[in-house]
């Protein structure tokens, strides 16, 4: 009860930092098991991403985040594992045995939805990088998950590459229509398809 | 606390207005046949909405006292600066400077706002020499020269516009406007609360308050002050919509002479001149509500015509940076969010000058000590 309410506050904070305004183009809020897939420019994108859902998709969706940020110090340990309920993934020691796909898929079962950066790094917001591969093999294991478009605007201005404190500009979030990976879609054709599901929102301004 | 007549009075009149404006929008919603252009209708709709928000953010001065009102007052004018940014471009090298604008100097300008009038002389300044001072020194510690003295310039109007100036609205609540109001003020302060007996010197101390009672020296000390300010602060943004609605409407007449085309298609001479005569008009009837009222109530249809002038000047000049950067209005940058600094744009020019105005009218004749 008592992770719930600061949850909510976290939202409402979030959402007031971040000014964001959010549209679902073409799409719904949904509970079922999906995965967000949206462009990375601040170490805010995901708790902005999770806080802009509606407070009973939220509950079930986690982000995918990397181990070595959200493991420094007392603060972001917590927000990772008791309020986000964050899948960290270790970047370090990527291994055939032990790859975040796997992880991902025993993590969320049959119940949670995923908030993943597929750029892998961050980009400085004025091009969308090439995607990595692992949102396709995580879609070759689970055909049935649900992809989620989604474009942040203007949130590398609120917090830039290298910068600690956030400015409280106001961004855009949007929420494109579903898609999924087609039955025998090579792997660069569906990374570019993904990238340019991100990239057609963007325009839609 | 609101049981005197003139200001329950400007309240009535205003509901009044606002009731009456919201049953026409209502009445022609319902009747799409009457013949007026619909986008013409929304338009009046949102303003009579915003003016709604204005009122109610006005009536909490009444209830829950002057330091909420100037609260409110730098939440609105967090989020126009936030509009203002957000539709100028910066370089990552300002984002630390930004910092401080935002969470430093806006809060502070309210702070010493809501403190009182007693830092008049401190409030006028910090955001024009000190903020002006240190945003150029930052964003130079910062090392990136690009377009050094164009972003400098932008950061620097967005602060000015949207904190320094909007915070004159809220200051009209701390103006001393009746004899004696200065000095107790600073005596309050000195003392930090006010006890009977200081209110019994006072009492003393102001000539012609001998016969008055302790009680009704009381009431005086702790009301009637602080509802000619609110009474004061109403007509001011009264008189600020009202312009901005007069002026729109004197322009839909048919011979147009449009001021500035480039600019703003909507704004013609006779809409400037027809919306300040009847400003002047409704604010010589209002006179009884303002601090001029006795031997100089001419002064209140004067101040009107400064602020529907100062109301123009207002929205021109934004209308000229929506333009510039390419946009209709504030709020259409992130949709969702209706423009704040849209509505607010009139009010902006408006305050500093209508205040410091008020302010000369007050020292010229002796309420307040020109120090100050």
């Amino acid at each position: 009860m008592d992770t719930n309410i600061s949850r909510n506050f976290l939202a409402l904070l979030a959402r007031f930092l971040s000014g964001a305004s959010v549209r679902w183009v073409d799409s719904q809020p949904d509970t079922c098991q999906r995965v967000y897939f949206a462009n990375h420019t601040s170490h805010l994108d995901a708790i902005v991403i999770w806080s802009s859902l509606p407070q009973a998709v939220r509950t079930i969706t986690r982000p995918v985040a990397a181990k070595d940020y959200w493991t420094k110090g007392p603060v972001r340990r917590y927000l990772a594992n008791q309020l986000f309920n964050a899948i960290l993934i270790d970047r370090e020691e990527i291994k055939v045995h032990q790859s975040p796909v796997d992880l991902m898929i025993r993590e969320i079962g049959q119940t949670y939805s995923l908030i993943v950066f597929p750029e892998g790094g961050r980009s400085d917001g004025r091009e969308i990088n090439e995607f990595k591969s692992g949102l396709y093999y995580l879609c070759k294991k689970r055909p049935d998950l649900e992809l989620i478009p989604v474009h942040l605007d203007n949130m590398n201005r609120i917090l830039p590459r290298g910068e600690v404190l956030p400015v409280p500009m106001l961004s855009c979030i949007t929420f494109g229509p579903p898609m999924w990976l087609e039955a025998g879609e090579a792997k660069v054709d569906f990374l570019a398809r993904a990238r340019e599901a991100v990239r057609s929102l963007k325009e839609l301004d | 606390m609101i049981s005197d007549v003139r200001t329950l009075s400007l309240i009535g009149a205003v509901l009044i207005l606002l009731g009456t404006s919201w049953a026409i929008v209502k009445l022609l919603r319902r009747r799409p046949e009457s013949g007026i252009d619909p986008a013409i209708l929304e338009t009046f709709r949102l303003r009579v909405r915003a003016w709604w928000i204005l009122f109610a953010a006005l009536a909490a001065a009444f209830l829950l006292g002057h330091v909420v009102t100037v609260a409110l007052f730098g939440l609105i004018s967090f989020w126009a600066l936030r509009e203002f940014i957000t539709l100028t471009p910066t370089r990552p090298g300002d984002h630390r400077t930004l910092f401080w604008v935002f969470f430093l100097i806006t809060p502070l300008q309210f702070f010493l706002v809501g403190w009182g009038y007693s830092l008049y002389g401190l409030y006028s300044i910090v955001v024009p020499v000190y903020a002006f001072l240190f945003i150029p020194a930052r964003i130079a510690m910062a090392g990136d020269y690009k377009r050094f003295l164009e972003r400098t310039a932008k950061i620097q109007a967005g602060l000015l516009i949207c904190v320094y100036c909007l915070s004159y609205a809220p200051a009209l609540l701390t103006l001393p406007i009746t004899p004696g109001a200065q000095a107790r003020q600073a005596e309050s302060r000195r003392l930090g609360r006010e006890t009977p007996a200081t209110l019994a010197i006072e009492a003393a101390k102001t000539p012609g308050s001998e016969h008055r009672s302790l009680r009704a020296d009381r009431e005086d000390f702790l009301f009637a002050d602080s509802s000619g300010n609110i009474r004061l602060l109403f007509f001011f943004v009264l008189i600020v919509q009202l312009s901005d609605a007069l002026q729109y409407a004197w322009s839909q007449l048919p011979s147009k002479h449009v001021i500035v085309p480039t600019i703003n298609a909507t704004r013609t001479w006779e809409g400037l001149l027809g919306g300040t005569l009847s400003v002047m008009l409704v604010g010589a009837v209002l006179w009884w509500a303002t601090p001029f009222h006795g031997t100089s109530w001419w002064m209140s249809p004067v101040m009107s015509a400064v602020i529907s002038l100062m109301g123009f000047a207002g929205s021109i000049t934004m209308s000229a940076i929506k333009r510039d950067r390419g946009v209709r209005d504030f709020g259409t940058l992130v949709e969702g969010h209706g423009g704040v600094l849209d509505r607010l744009d009139s009010i902006c020019f408006a305050a500093p000058v209508f205040f410091h105005c008020t302010r000369w009218w007050l020292i010229l004749n002796g309420i307040i000590l020109p120090a100050g």
